[in-house]
């Protein structure tokens, strides 16, 4: 897909076309991933798209076949148990065996045995699993991300000051490379999770969690807050961007650069933008901010959604947005600024123009 | 008392038995009544009425969720009614509807007229009702708790909740907690002191032993949450910093005590519920359950391993692999003896001749729906695929499969079964089966989709989800399924009500089943078992003839409790393992205080609510009264003791006042295990965040010292208390009166020093600005409290030693307080150790 196009809505994603051939890979062969196209989706655990989660889903399909298998026993067993007398009902008085014998070897084989059995050989599952999860070459790249109530601060940091870029709930990761996440968090605990890629950790205030995504084709998944973080939890989503190293490369270009240089065009809307309050919290480098931030705004036209994943990112959703943010994310920490409707125009043109 | 022959004067007797045991008539008489059968209905009804109130909630949140983006309830509505929803559930409806079924259920099936302390169990239901009642009030406010059931930090703690949502929760909650513990101390002492003759422990029916397995489990698990939703109100209240990253604290130390607590809940509310299906299925089958010891081992390893696993909740904090691996095993461990109590029952319907009620449906159906919630616990067990599936509906699916599947469908067949005996009409078998199809089909078709949904990738606790994430099916699915299931609950009411009306009279045993409850009528009348009944073998009425003593010499032992005796409430102590009658014990009689003394808890949680010191004033004041009339001493108890006697004399028991022989005894047992673990919770609380201090001010050596000689005046005192101990005989008073008087003096010095300690650092402990400080606030908080449990006791035995030194009834405090003596000595130890002693080892200065 082109990473110039701008205008994409949150259920716009990649429907993952092969679908976990990943989770095949990890399970050796094991024909069980092949029909699941149900289970596609940009959110979707078992839509697998990078090394962890295919880890993960083998493991999900490996514990499935066990807890089906085992379930068709116990329930088999019952059904039989019932079946055998099930034409004895009515008036019987009760018997009193002397023995139980035969009925402790059932609690042995099928309480004790089979469970220890078939524990034993998930355990050996879940560590190989686990191990395999756990072990991390160096990282090919490091990125910080913090939440805060309720959105995706994400950093990148280079080697020179300049080479910072700061951007917010559109994370972008090179295909094929070892991706080293920082976690932290600003206020609550919050979790990082995008299913298609890894599992969830969460972000707690304090300490630094860590997490690697390693993406194995381009596409775009969705990632959302998995820990209750207060008011708007559910409006805390965000994008990973999986793309070709030298697409990112080129990305992470473009942002490094300070905003768009106003024309006569978006001029009257930087203008407004500084003087009614928006520039107190949103910075457009190199312009800063004297408040605790907001997302920064520098390109906020490249990215595809608005405040954090809840719409996506079209004209008319903007000025909806600036016009009345509470409306739509209630609670979030964005006030209503009145502008009047030519205003409101022209800071949505300003900030269309900051790709 | 002479044997009595004329059946004109035997009836007189039975009728004078039944006036003693007789409910209080009347408004007043409604208040004042402490029947273990009034109280556990009306236990019974709050619960259920709560239970219909989460509900609801539950369905509000599947409509708003049964489309994308719908508007129905908005996020503040959304997240108070799934915070409300949870709480309800878990402390409003299970845990009490539990103690309730025990509370009515025990006496009968133990074959004793009640549990031994009537009162508490009052207290427990007055505070529980206005515990409830005080967290529902938040409703009127608009500020319903809205920060999950889970309550984590620091979203819970004043900065980013600075309504009085969470306080409201905090303070009712801690009530509730209260009550659950009363509740438990209740169950133990009865379970395991007030049985019939030869009902011993080998004998014990399972779901008494449940209750005794559920029941310490109770107290180990909620004194932590007790101390936990402590320290969090005087975070919220600004008076300590436990929580608060930058200050020393750890918002991860609260999901530790919490689930330390919450997983242990789960199986709390399992462990009942697997008691009572062993009990029907034995009865419907027609024998005795297969492998009675194997489940009683495997409910105790539950049980015990409930409390090593708590972490697996945890998973996504960045714990160590190591960590990660212990709790990954501890959880799959569980499955075993749940495989036992499962195969258990297998066992039974195989070798017996089922009849298949609806009550052995709703078992059938238990089955089904638990093991499945058991196999996705072992998924969700296996740390990776938790890391996927943690905070999502896959979760959410699992958990209702074990607690509706697991705990809701064994009430529910449990209610089927024992509701006979409680209104004395059988529910409609016809209706019943309707009942349990639609509640198992409905079910499955709410919570089965909610696995996929959860793969899918839906968090939990979410208002609201955008379309196009595949999710939309399967919610629908649910909420259509929800609708049903509540017409399946529907259906219960109606049948109940329907029963009450028109069901067929139940006879003393309409299933024919093999415990004691089924000997007494349907309903059982006030005054229960007006003749002790004697147990031979864990089935008495399939394998006794008769309930009565086979014996002379047993039937002379019982004799004084023949419809008797008819002045007080009198029961049966039997030891606790074999069960041999051991004495006679007064129970009180109908009484207010308990109903005053709730009535001053909720003076207090309002107080705590809205920081007025008039309202906590009055609840203070309102308590104190309550407390003097209820330890007032009972002129039934003197007339019981000068009746009975308190020494044993040829074959005739006597009367227990106080030591190992009273239940009162037991009972302070029970709080001194109730005191160590909330030390425990402190201690590790303590250790867990000292790592992450930076060497703030040591404790200075005259502080130190003042803390040590602290410890050695509380040695003194408890030792004085224990000595007087020895003066019990009416020429050594002069010992008992001077050991005791050294007590008082020396716990009165003791507060004073205590006051000194707290005053040492006052700007800084008063308001502790670092967590270490408020450790130090904590910790001499908790002393304040043991050292006061020791201190009035010894006082009002010194009074007792003074004004009516020959009065047996003055042991019982001495007694009592020499036991908190003891552990009064050890937790000034333990926490002069950890505050100013391991400092100095850990931080030696610079």
């Amino acid at each position: 897909m082109s990473p110039t196009r701008v205008a994409r809505g949150p259920g716009e994603y990649d429907q993952g076309p092969t679908v976990a051939w990943n989770a095949r890979r990890a399970l050796g062969g094991a024909a069980l991933a092949l029909s699941c196209s149900a289970c596609a989706g940009p959110q979707s655990a078992l839509d697998v798209r990078g090394t962890a989660a295919a880890r993960i889903a083998g493991l999900w399909w490996t514990l499935l076949v066990v807890a089906v298998v085992v379930y068709i026993i116990v329930i088999a067993l019952l059904l039989a148990t019932i079946a055998r007398r099930v034409r004895e009902t009515g008036e019987n008085g009760p018997q009193m065996p002397t023995s139980d014998r035969r009925g402790l070897r059932w609690i042995g084989l099928g309480g004790v045995l089979l469970p220890a059995l078939v524990l034993a050989a998930v355990l050996a599952v879940t560590l190989r699993v686990q191990t395999a999860l756990h072990s991390h070459t160096p990282a090919d790249l490091t990125v910080q991300v913090i939440g805060r109530l309720w959105w995706w601060e994400i950093r990148y940091l280079g080697g020179a000051p300049g080479d910072r870029v700061i951007t917010a709930n559109e994370l972008h990761i090179p295909t094929g490379r070892r991706v080293r996440v920082e976690l932290t968090s600003a206020d609550v605990i919050h979790s990082f999770w995008v299913p298609n890629l890894q599992g969830k950790v969460d972000l707690v205030p304090g300490r630094t969690t860590v997490t690697w995504l390693h993406a194995d084709r381009p596409g775009i998944s969705r990632g959302q807050c998995a820990e209750y973080c207060g008011l708007q939890h559910t409006r805390m989503g965000f994008l990973v961007v999986a793309e070709p190293p030298a697409e990112f490369a080129r990305w992470l270009d473009e942002q490094r650069r300070p905003s768009a240089a106003v024309d006569e065009t978006t001029r009257r809307g930087q203008v407004l933008f500084q003087s009614s309050g928006c520039a107190y919290c949103h910075a457009t480098r190199p312009v800063a901010t004297p408040g605790v931030g907001g997302p920064d705004l520098t390109h906020f036209a490249s990215r595809r959604t608005i405040a954090a994943a809840t719409l996506p990112n079209t004209r008319g959703h903007l000025a909806g947005w600036i016009a009345d943010p509470q409306g739509i994310k209630p609670g979030n920490r964005m006030p209503r600024i009145p502008l009047a409707p030519a205003d409101l125009l022209a800071v949505v043109t300003y900030l269309e123009s900051l790709r | 008392m002479a044997t009595i022959s004329a059946p004109g004067e035997r009836d007189q007797r039975v009728r004078a038995f039944e006036r003693v045991w007789s409910e209080p008539r009347g408004f007043i008489g409604a208040l004042r009544t402490i029947n273990n059968i009034p109280i556990a209905q009306r236990y019974m009804v709050t619960a259920f009425a709560f239970f219909l109130a989460g509900g609801v909630q539950a369905l509000l949140m599947r409509i708003q969720l049964g489309t994308p983006e719908n508007t129905f309830l908005d996020a503040e509505t959304y997240n108070q009614l799934f915070t409300m929803h949870g709480t309800t559930m878990m402390f409003l409806f299970v845990i009490p509807f539990i103690e309730a079924l025990a509370n009515y259920m025990l006496p009968l099936l133990l074959g004793t007229r009640d549990l031994p302390f009537p009162r508490l169990t009052a207290l427990s239901y007055w505070t529980y009702l206005f515990g409830g009642i005080f967290l529902y009030s938040s409703f009127l406010f608009g500020a319903a708790p809205d920060g999950g059931w889970f309550a984590y930090v620091p979203l819970n703690g004043k900065e980013f909740s600075p309504g009085i949502n969470m306080d409201f929760w905090d303070i009712g909650l801690s009530v509730a907690e209260v009550s659950a513990l009363g509740a438990a101390a209740e169950l133990i002492v009865g379970i395991l002191r007030m049985r019939a003759p030869g009902m011993t422990l080998r004998r014990l029916p399972l779901f008494a032993w449940a209750m005794l397995v559920a029941a310490f489990m109770l107290i180990l698990a909620f004194t932590p949450l007790i101390v936990a939703t402590a320290m969090l109100e005087f975070d919220r209240k600004g008076l300590t910093q436990f929580f608060t990253v930058g200050h020393g604290g750890d918002p991860v130390l609260w999901q530790h005590i919490f689930w330390a607590f919450g997983h242990p809940e789960v199986y709390i509310m399992l462990i009942p519920a697997v008691g009572i299906v062993s009990h029907i299925v034995q009865t419907f089958c027609r024998r005795p359950i297969v492998g009675y010891r194997a489940m009683v081992a495997s409910l105790i390893a539950i049980g015990a391993i409930s409390f090593a696993l708590w972490a697996h909740h945890m998973f996504a904090t960045g714990m160590s692999v190591g960590a990660m691996t212990f709790f990954t095993v501890a959880s799959m461990l569980i499955a075993i003896p749940s495989g036992v109590q499962v195969f258990g029952w297998l066992a039974t319907i195989w070798s017996g001749r089922p009849v298949w009620t609806t009550s052995m449906l709703f078992v059938v159906g238990f089955i089904a729906i638990f093991v499945l919630g058991g196999l996705t616990g072992v998924m969700v067990a296996a740390a990776p695929f938790d890391a996927q599936a943690h905070d999502t509906y896959f979760v959410v699916a699992h958990f209702h499969y074990v607690l509706i599947g697991g705990v809701v469908f064994p009430f529910i067949a449990g209610l089927y079964y024992w509701l006979p005996k409680i209104t004395g009409r059988l529910m409609s078998e016809r209706l019943g089966k309707w009942n349990f199809w639609v509640m198992f089909l409905f079910f499955n078709l709410t919570f089965f989709p909610m696995h996929v949904s959860g793969l899918m990738g839906m968090p939990r606790r979410v208002y609201t989800y955008p379309a196009g994430l595949g999710w939309e099916t399967a919610n629908l699915v649910s909420t259509v399924g929800a609708l049903g299931f509540a017409a399946g609950v529907l259906l219960f009411v109606i049948n109940f009500f329907w029963s009450r009306a028109r069901g067929r009279p139940a006879g003393n045993n309409p299933w024919g089943a093999d415990t004691l409850e089924w000997s007494e009528s349907s309903p059982p009348a006030e005054a229960q078992f007006p003749y002790i009944p004697v147990v031979r073998g864990r089935h008495p009425l399939w394998e006794q003839p008769s309930l009565r003593p086979a014996d002379a010499p047993a039937a002379d032992s019982l004799r004084e409790l023949d419809a008797a005796p008819t002045g007080w409430r009198g029961g049966l102590c039997v030891s606790m393992r074999e069960a041999r009658p051991l004495a006679i014990v007064h129970l009180p009689g109908p009484t207010i205080w308990p109903f005053m003394l709730s009535v001053a808890f909720v003076f207090l949680c309002a107080a705590a609510l809205v920081d007025s010191g008039l309202l906590a004033g009055i609840g203070a004041a309102v308590a104190a009264v309550a407390l003097c009339g209820w330890f007032w001493p009972a002129r039934t108890e003197a007339a019981a003791i000068g009746e009975v006697g308190t020494e044993p004399r040829d074959r005739r028991l006597p009367i227990a006042v106080a030591g190992p022989r009273s239940n009162g005894w037991w009972g302070t047992m029970l709080l001194i295990l109730v005191l160590v673990t909330a030390l425990t919770t402190l201690v590790a609380s303590y250790f867990y965040l000292a790592p992450r201090w930076v060497l703030s001010e040591l404790p200075d050596l005259t502080e130190t010292l003042l803390a040590i000689t602290t410890t050695a005046v509380a040695l003194a005192s408890a030792g004085a208390v224990r000595w007087s101990a020895g003066g019990n005989t009416p020429a050594l008073v002069g010992r008992r009166q001077l050991g005791l008087a050294l007590g008082v003096m020396l716990g009165l010095v003791l507060v004073g020093m205590l006051r000194m300690l707290y005053g040492y650092h006052e700007t800084t402990y008063a308001r502790a600005t670092d967590a270490q400080g408020s450790f130090f606030f904590l910790f001499l908080l908790f002393q304040a409290i043991v050292t006061l449990l020791h201190l009035v006791p010894t006082a009002v035995a010194l009074v007792w030693a003074w004004r009516a030194p020959s009065d047996p009834r003055g042991l019982a405090p001495a007694a009592n307080a020499a036991l908190i003596g003891y552990f009064l000595v050890f937790s000034w130890g333990v926490a002069v150790a950890t505050l100013y002693l391991a400092p100095r080892w850990f931080w030696p200065s610079e």
